[in-house]
């Protein structure tokens, strides 16, 4: 089957799955500007477009998406599968589908860079025994203004007075805007803000004013807010994640106690720190705790290609003249490919890619 | 009786050379020599190598086949029926050594092929030689050169014949030498019983050579053959795996496969989906780098199989290149019994995929670091 490339229209149903649709490229800047797969990344440099497959698991979390009743609290979503089945990307193809539908999203790339390799760990203000991450939020803050661009300057307004300091607050009633500004600018205080930008969402998604706007939380890694950190004190003893404001507000982001909205989330076994290699069910990564905090949540499995989607993808790499090698055109080599990824999306791109 | 048959055992049982004449000694020890006299001292080195007359061969043969007949009858079984092997496996059975070197281990075989072969008495009572070529040393190599010359005269003269009576040289048929080779030295040896130099034995196929060159060689492919040793086809000795059939109709074949300290056990069924599951886990799960999943694959890509089957594999022991190396040579010969032809057989075995690899690792010398690393060497 020749992946045509669909149109950009988000109505895709069960025939179309296999078949590969592309992204305008001034959507993508606007809805991921860090939020794909950096090896997408360079694929959508190389070919100078954003060919996404149309899979199961993303047409399934679609699906349920527009028949939910966000009157409800909101209902939590875990895609897990195994390592390089294509879960970031069934979470990004679903996170363009809410954007195009107008809805404000909150994507937390991956979860795992907030809890290892921070350079920066300050004591936090307003809270002494936690600790600040100023630099991966805002550099967070950055992305959320860029997607999210005309929610903050006109609708949502802050309910209360936030003092971040003894000479800066943001006042009732101000754009939010202004306060993830204040949070770009002033770097020590920028963990705060998220928090408090958090609060606000939580408190006004899915209200019943005409200006209501319906949220979707992304976390991709969303096992690395219930393992273990490898940041360490000053005094050399371990950092456990709740220290941490960004995890904390996070984490009370996703408590189902909120209505308007949806949290989609993916677990991740690549970049989690001591966990081993062959774990991917929600049991084995997220942990006791971390499993009845999720509780009760959807669990959507992603697998390795079928027959008909390797196809397809072989036919776009093919049709794109990636395979440069002319034994890889034939049906041998096909074959070959087939047996050495074993179906596996990511081991598949690796193959046919540069050395 | 006792003395009898543990002297016609000691005569039939030979360690090595030298313990037959012991042994003849001792023999004769038993008959109860009463004074010991100081012997005249024998210079072994002065009387040249040992020679074994062709009487005492016979004797000697004549006591091994009584010696076997004891043999049977002391194991049980029927005397009749009593093969070579059957005595291999009685002798390692009533004497267990422990040595190492196979050769070093209690032997019981026929006298001929135990002591070597040595020409008759190549002179007559006059001290005159029998063979006209008797003073080059080797009487019976030059007497095939000079047999070989001859037959290359007579074929030109043959030749030279034909081509007056007007047939032309192409017409004649050429002796196939395909599927056989020249004996090698060693062999040339083992056939003239003397010793040949390596310049001899390439005149010697030199002068084969310019005989086959000729056109109508054909006249003494008997005279070629005897120096010409046929080459089996290897892959008739190859072992193939029977194929089974399961509750569900699939047939399937098993194999084992080692390499270095793994062994990998394989069982490939028809009418699969090239899956492949390793210790229950799946390919890509247990080998993660690439190299030992292409490892996996060259069998079935060689015989164009890739699709057909699904494998099931159980490996134990080595790394993972050496587990990676067990499973491709398992998963060939497994492919042996679901491949149509011989010749396709051949070719999976010229490709290298049924040899299993003999490298294992060196051991440590004592002196020296590791198997070739050797410690710092101080000039003082």
């Amino acid at each position: 089957m020749v992946p045509s490339k669909e149109t950009e229209s988000m109505f895709h149903t069960e025939q179309q799955v296999g078949q590969y649709y592309t992204i305008p490229s001034a959507q993508l800047k606007k809805a991921f500007p860090n939020g794909l797969p950096r090896r997408f990344q360079m694929q959508i440099k190389t070919f100078n477009e954003a060919c996404v497959m149309v899979r199961q698991p993303g047409l399934e979390l679609i699906s349920y998406l527009k028949r939910a009743d966000y009157a409800k609290p909101a209902l939590r979503y875990i895609l897990f599968g195994e390592v390089g089945c294509g879960k970031t990307m069934s979470l990004c193809h679903t996170l363009h589908f809410c954007s195009t539908q107008g809805w404000l999203v909150l994507h937390v790339p991956d979860a795992h860079l907030w809890v290892k390799n921070c350079k920066e760990l300050l004591p936090s203000s307003s809270r002494p025994t936690r600790l600040d991450q100023p630099i991966e939020a805002s550099q967070w803050l950055k992305n959320f203004k860029i997607t999210n661009e005309h929610f903050l300057s006109k609708q949502i307004k802050t309910t209360r007075r936030y003092i971040w300091t003894k000479r800066e607050s943001t006042e009732e009633g101000r754009p939010l805007g202004e306060m993830v500004d204040h949070g770009m600018s002033r770097v020590k205080s920028s963990s705060d803000v998220v928090g408090a930008l958090l609060r606000e969402l939580r408190l006004q998604a899915g209200g019943a004013t005409e200006d209501a706007f319906r949220l979707a939380v992304a976390v991709d890694g969303v096992n690395a807010l219930w393992g273990k950190t490898s940041l360490k004190k000053e005094d050399k003893s371990p950092v456990s994640p709740d220290d941490l404001t960004l995890i904390h507000n996070l984490k009370k982001m996703l408590r189902n106690d909120w209505c308007g909205g949806a949290i989609l989330t993916t677990l991740s076994q690549t970049g989690s720190l001591f966990k081993p290699r062959s774990a991917y069910l929600p049991t084995e990564l997220l942990g006791e705790e971390g499993f009845d905090n999720m509780d009760p949540f959807v669990p959507i499995p992603v697998s390795n290609y079928s027959d008909k989607e390797f196809e397809s993808c072989y036919l776009y790499y093919m049709d794109r003249n990636w395979l440069q090698h002319p034994h890889s055109r034939t049906e041998e080599g096909r074959k070959e490919l087939l047996f050495l990824s074993s179906r596996n999306p990511s081991i598949l791109e690796r193959l046919c890619s540069f050395l | 009786m006792a003395a009898s048959s543990r002297s016609v055992f000691s005569s039939c049982l030979n360690y090595t050379r030298s313990f037959s004449l012991t042994s003849t000694r001792t023999s004769r020890q038993f008959t109860r020599q009463i004074c010991v006299s100081s012997r005249v001292q024998v210079n072994k080195a002065a009387r040249g190598p040992e020679k074994f007359s062709i009487e005492y061969i016979r004797k000697h043969a004549e006591e091994f086949e009584v010696g076997k007949r004891r043999l049977a009858n002391m194991m049980g079984e029927d005397p009749e029926t009593f093969t070579q092997q059957d005595v291999d496996r009685s002798i390692e059975y009533l004497f267990p050594s422990g040595l190492f070197e196979k050769k070093a281990r209690p032997v019981m075989k026929h006298p001929e092929l135990i002591f070597p072969k040595q020409t008759a008495a190549q002179w007559d009572k006059d001290g005159r030689p029998f063979h006209f070529l008797f003073y080059t040393g080797t009487p019976s190599f030059y007497s095939i050169m000079h047999d070989t010359f001859g037959k290359v005269l007579a074929i030109e003269k043959h030749q030279d014949q034909m081509r007056s009576k007007g047939a032309l040289p192409q017409d004649s048929k050429q002796i196939s030498l395909g599927g056989s080779r020249w004996l090698l030295k060693e062999e040339l040896e083992e056939v003239l019983v003397e010793n040949i130099s390596d310049q001899d034995y390439s005149r010697f196929l030199q002068l084969m050579d310019k005989l086959l060159s000729l056109p109508f060689c054909a006249l003494e492919e008997e005279f070629v053959q005897r120096f010409r040793k046929q080459l089996e086809i290897q892959s008739t000795k190859q072992e193939i795996p029977d194929v089974h059939c399961d509750e569900n109709g699939r047939s399937y074949s098993q194999a084992q496969g080692r390499r270095k300290t793994a062994t990998a056990s394989v069982t490939l069924r028809d009418c699969g989906s090239g899956r492949v599951a390793v210790n229950g886990k799946d390919c890509l799960l247990y080998f993660p780098i690439l190299q030992d999943r292409e490892q996996i694959m060259f069998p079935l890509h060689f015989a164009g199989m890739l699709g057909r089957f699904d494998v099931q594999a159980h490996v134990e022991g080595g790394g993972r290149s050496a587990q990676a190396g067990a499973l491709r040579l398992a998963i060939a010969r497994a492919l042996l019994s679901f491949v149509s032809t011989p010749a396709e057989v051949e070719t999976i075995r010229q490709a290298g995929l049924l040899t299993a690899d003999p490298r294992i690792k060196e051991r440590q010398k004592p002196g020296q670091a590791g198997a070739r690393k050797k410690y710092t060497w101080k000039k003082r």
